[in-house]
């Protein structure tokens, strides 16, 4: 290392902290709209990718349309796009509750296979309204390039805004959990259905919410992603398996856990990678994430519910 | 009077019948010498198969290629055909699955009897309908650019085998850009790893350069910020990529996010046409160089012919990427391999494209032969892209010959 300045090195290391500070709010962010869900409701969402990939599509498409029609308007739609993922993807979800989900809550294994159906006949779906092509939005200015406080570090704005915006979200949940009314009656249903019936909470209409609250965070997410990689009708299968690992990881139904377990598992990838090569820092990974599972399968937190 | 004309009615109508049979004789023995195998073949028409994913990962990639085979088969038609006959098209899906590729392959053999298939993508749909059609003896023709290592006498393989596409750009970027250091960068699985093997040959055995770093990421991995760290700290003066597929994207977004862009750094890729540049957005690959056989900005009267009339069939939005064009070449290279032949029997098509010295001036890319090993000879082109998702290209080499087996590089 001798060939390097001093200020290389640390332009170097406060630059591969923020990869893993990138990578930790691009996990949270998938594994949020996902941890509600299965942990709140106890369902398992196979769909989870296709509701990104509706935001990501519902994002290329407000970008097309501004494009085309309002030129002015291309530097500020990405704002009006992520709120419009949400809404359309939260009203998908809300659909898909009403349709499918609600009639299986008895038994989660069809969920399981139920959603995956829903995954493949949105996959096929996206197919044939958008192409087989990888489609990418037309990113506003403000989102290229990099932010530079000294002469050797950049630091990715597309990475900070995704950064922001998990802030932004994971508050928002936050305070809609454990703050709100609402929240307190999800909590109510979460522990004890029977009882939340008997003083007269809405169980069912709870229910349709919360999923619809997760896949519109989902739909979030997709439209966030469009900023690091692209969107084809296959994306959101990409996305499942490292959404499933960070909830499973940081134990089912604690919100606490999801963080945890996203910045745990991206540090560690994120430094393993620098080392060595990527292939093998995520047989690590997932290695080390396996044997921790074995010690304690509840993952690193979890909330003692009653059945 | 009477029994003259009645006499005469009977001989007309005898030697009628005679002069059908022998006119029928005719038919038949030229639909034995053409086809002598059983083809699905009848006097005015040929089967043949298209076989590409039309649902899945890979189609993507094979859409275009599957559009390029139909245009050149409707503008053969329009000429007349091959030996008189229509060619007929069956087309199966291959489903990005590669066991599909191999069952597939086998009904378009056995139950169609196609005269032959334009078809695969990947190489390893190819390695699974590889012994259907050794079998089965059939004729594939393959469009894809790949590692190499490869001759079968069952398959023509119009894009590039390795050596074609990496030597030639990494002698340029030596000249060019004075280059000694490079870093590569690829997708992890065999295209990609052959291609670096030989990369780094010929980097450190022939131009007597370094590779100071080399590396490879999961098929679908979207993360880049640790990589490129770590270029930043390598400082290549090339960097070297052969990454496929979503994570291409996320891969050039991510450069461009971190300030290396193509004003301060060379890079030069062999994993992005046209077709990938759709998705990556031009605006992310400004100033980098792709290295190709084809090019769909190349200027020549082939070439503008070629895009106006895939853009009439396909739609204006459309664009054209190297495999598009390799695809194109496909059934033009076997009308002109049957018309030598005389024959569509497989034995007789192969041996005509080993020995007849078949070439293609009318090619889109400019001019092509094929070499005795299947493979064909072509030009390499380096060409450096624009906002507007279009490469200029900035070097061509000479033609070049087709090595699979390349000695020293193994």
């Amino acid at each position: 290392m001798g060939e390097y300045t001093t200020q290389e090195l640390i332009s170097i290391f406060a630059m591969q902290g923020f990869a893993g500070i990138s990578l930790f709010s691009v996990l949270l962010l998938m594994a949020l709209g996902l941890a509600i869900i299965f942990g709140q409701m106890g369902v398992i969402n196979m769909a989870h990718g296709e509701f990104m990939a509706v935001g990501a599509y519902t994002t290329y498409l407000i970008s097309a349309m501004s494009e085309k029609y309002f030129p002015g308007f291309v530097q500020y739609y990405f704002i009006f796009a992520i709120v419009l993922s949400f809404l359309i993807a939260g009203l998908l979800g809300y659909l898909a509750e009403l349709a499918l989900i609600r009639h299986l809550y008895k038994r989660p294994l069809d969920t399981l296979l139920a959603t995956w159906g829903l995954s493949l006949i949105m996959q096929q779906t996206f197919r044939s309204i958008f192409g087989a092509r990888e489609v990418s939005p037309t990113l506003p200015e403000w989102l290229l390039g990099s932010y530079q406080p000294t002469e050797t570090i950049d630091i990715p704005l597309n990475g900070l805004f995704v950064l922001g915006l998990t802030i932004v979200v994971t508050i928002g949940v936050f305070y809609l959990m454990f703050r709100s009314s609402w929240g307190l009656r999800v909590r109510a249903t979460t522990q004890n259905r029977v009882m939340s019936g008997a003083v007269g909470i809405n169980t069912k209409k709870i229910d349709r919410l919360t999923f619809a609250l997760g896949c519109g965070i989902a739909g979030v997410a997709g439209a966030a992603f469009t900023t690091i990689a692209s969107t084809g009708p296959t994306t959101g299968s990409l996305y499942i398996v490292d959404t499933f690992m960070v909830v499973v990881f940081g134990g089912a139904g604690s919100l606490m856990g999801t963080i945890a377990s996203a910045f745990s598992i991206a540090q560690g990838q994120s430094i393993l990678e620098f080392f060595i090569s990527g292939s093998m820092a995520k047989v690590i990974t997932l290695l080390a994430i396996v044997i921790f599972l074995m010690m304690r399968p509840e993952g690193l937190f979890s909330i003692k519910v009653r059945k | 009077m009477k029994s003259k004309l009645k006499l005469t009615k009977w001989r007309n109508i005898i030697s009628a019948a005679v002069g059908m049979a022998m006119a029928a004789n005719i038919n038949i023995a030229s639909a034995a010498n053409v086809n002598s195998t059983g083809l699905a073949i009848t006097k005015d028409t040929v089967k043949v198969g298209i076989l590409h994913s039309l649902t899945g990962t890979m189609a993507i990639s094979e859409t275009g290629a599957q559009e390029a085979e139909k245009l050149a088969i409707k503008q053969i038609n329009e000429m007349g055909g091959i030996l008189g006959r229509k060619i007929e098209v069956i087309q199966e899906d291959g489903a990005s699955d590669w066991p599909t590729f191999a069952e597939k392959s086998r009904k378009l053999l056995v139950q169609d009897k196609v005269a032959a298939v334009f078809g695969c993508w990947t190489s390893a749909s190819r390695k699974a309908a590889l012994p259907v059609f050794e079998k089965e003896n059939g004729l594939l023709y393959y469009p894809t650019f790949y590692e190499g290592l490869e001759q079968s006498h069952n398959v023509i393989y119009t894009g590039q085998e390795a050596t074609q596409q990496i030597l030639a750009g990494l002698d340029w970027v030596k000249k060019e850009k004075k280059a000694k250091t490079f870093y590569l960068i690829g997708s992890d699985y065999i295209w990609p790893r052959t291609s670096m093997k030989i990369a780094r040959k010929h980097i450190e055995n022939v131009l007597g350069g370094k590779v100071v770093g080399e590396e490879y990421k999961p098929l679908g991995n979207t993360q880049f910020g640790s990589t490129i760290n770590k270029i930043r700290l390598k400082k290549p003066d090339v960097i070297y990529a052969a990454v496929v597929g979503g994570s291409n994207v996320a891969w050039f977004k991510q450069l461009k996010a971190a300030g290396i862009t193509g004003k301060k750094q060379t890079l030069l890729t062999i994993s992005v046409t046209e077709d990938e540049v759709l998705g990556i957005g031009g605006q992310n690959l400004v100033g980098f160089y792709s290295v190709m056989k084809y090019f769909q900005s190349q200027d020549n009267s082939n070439n503008n012919k070629f895009v106006k009339e895939f853009k009439k069939m396909w739609g204006s939005d459309s664009v054209i990427g190297d495999v598009t064009q390799a695809a194109y070449l496909g059934p033009w290279l076997w009308k002109a391999a049957v018309e030598k032949a005389g024959s569509f029997d497989v034995d007789k098509v192969v041996k005509a494209s080993e020995t007849a010295g078949i070439e293609l001036k009318t090619a889109p890319e400019g001019y092509v032969k094929l070499h005795p090993n299947h493979h064909l000879w072509s030009k390499t082109r380096v060409a450096q892209w624009g906002k507007d998702g279009q490469a200029k290209v900035v070097f061509e080499s000479g033609l070049i010959e087709p090595n699979p087996f390349p000695k020293g590089y193994q």
